[in-house]
């Protein structure tokens, strides 16, 4: 051991040598999960909508919106039944989220009643925030089979319906602003549908 | 197994302990001890990394130019915390959704480039591997000490299993409450070292 003098050379060499090996090694782990990391997403994902569309057995069609002034796009993915429109289960987000945003899947029937909701991926704070799953708190079932175009969408500090969480108003703001989105989403869509068929 | 081999794989668990007395690697200690089922997960990975690290940087040490040391043990590190990332990602993932930046994050933990660069860049292959285990044990012992009184405390529950029935002292959840453990895990492990 001891220090050594190394030339120019051996330093890019060594750095390099160094350099593909880990290069390899990233290659062959990244092969090795990137079929069951892609698996697992698709089944959060598949798992969700089945949550949020209670009763529905089937495939679903996929389509993005993008809504005027959002920055994203949220997905809807219909249900069918026997042709006619059982309902849909829309992947949405919010901005407004008190760790910056969070995304839930929010599942609708066919006139546009809250069937269920799902929390797909958040930080919000543990113990305030993190009430926005159902798991977790009541929250989420006031929701449950509420029409946004007769509820109104707001928490009650702000004029609306809904029973904040207590201690994390922002928290409930977003995720009433999520579920508004999805809302939106679903019924622009809907009846553009209407109309084109 | 020699004395001296016992000595440098129990220094990590209370002696140098890494978080407790080395005062290393705070921002993963307070910032993923809301649960113990986080700080468990979250000091895995990182002892994982720091026994694979140290493991190869002491291989290495013979080939990597002084010059250029730190690039190469970044490097190193780096791609180990990909590798258990991903596996993460690929089989547990729910863990990879609670701890979500702090896994790729612990390419920056001072306590595996510390390691590193004060043990496995100067000792044997066996001696730093002895190292990284002890020294993950220490760290995953004091992130779970921190996490069982803020669960306990923050949310009266253990392992998410509700077991006081109350709603918790707020304080505890937050970072605030982070530091107040942190702080009082410190002072008693401190005290303890002194009495004995």
């Amino acid at each position: 051991m001891g220090k050594k003098e190394s030339s120019l050379k051996q330093l890019v060499l060594s750095l390099t040598l160094i350099t593909c090996i880990a290069a390899i090694a990233l290659t062959v782990i990244y092969s090795m999960t990137k079929v069951p990391i892609a698996l697992s997403q698709q089944k959060k994902k598949t798992d969700a909508i089945s949550l949020v569309l209670k009763g529905f057995k089937g495939e679903t069609k996929e389509t993005k919106v993008l809504l005027d002034g959002d920055k994203d796009s949220v997905i809807i993915y219909f249900a069918y039944q026997n042709d006619s429109l059982f309902g849909a289960a829309v992947e949405t987000y919010t901005d407004k989220a008190f760790d910056g945003t969070f995304s839930i899947m929010v599942g609708f029937d066919a006139v546009g009643n809250i069937i269920e909701t799902e929390v797909l991926q958040a930080n919000e704070t543990p113990g305030l925030g993190d009430k926005i799953d159902k798991k977790k708190s009541d929250f989420p079932l006031q929701f449950k089979g509420k029409n946004p175009k007769d509820f109104n969408l707001l928490v009650k500090k702000d004029g609306g319906e809904v029973d904040a969480i207590t201690a994390a108003t922002i928290s409930s703001r977003a995720f009433c602003d999520a579920i508004q989105r999805a809302s939106n989403a679903f019924l622009k869509i809907k009846e553009n549908g209407n109309e084109q068929n | 197994m020699e004395m001296s081999k016992i000595k440098i794989l129990t220094n990590g668990f209370i002696k140098e302990n890494p978080t407790l007395v080395l005062v290393l690697g705070t921002c993963p200690s307070l910032a993923v001890t809301t649960s113990i089922f986080n700080a468990l997960g979250m000091g895995a990975a990182t002892t994982f990394v720091l026994i694979m690290s140290n493991m190869l940087i002491s291989m290495l040490k013979s080939v990597i130019p002084d010059k250029i040391r730190i690039p190469c043990y970044i490097l190193v590190i780096a791609t180990f915390v990909t590798i258990v990332d991903l596996i993460i990602q690929a089989y547990v993932p729910a863990l990879s959704s609670s701890l979500g930046v702090f896994i790729p994050l612990i390419v920056v933990n001072c306590i595996v480039l510390g390691r590193a660069e004060a043990f496995a860049g100067k000792n044997s292959v066996f001696d730093s591997t002895l190292d990284g285990i002890g020294m993950g044990i220490g760290f995953t012992l004091a992130i779970f000490i921190i996490a069982f009184f803020r669960e306990l405390l923050g949310s009266g529950a253990l392992f998410g299993q509700n077991i006081i029935p109350f709603d918790g002292i707020l304080i505890f959840v937050l970072a605030p409450g982070a530091f107040i453990v942190f702080g009082f895990t410190i002072a008693v492990v401190k005290w303890l070292q002194k009495t004995k």
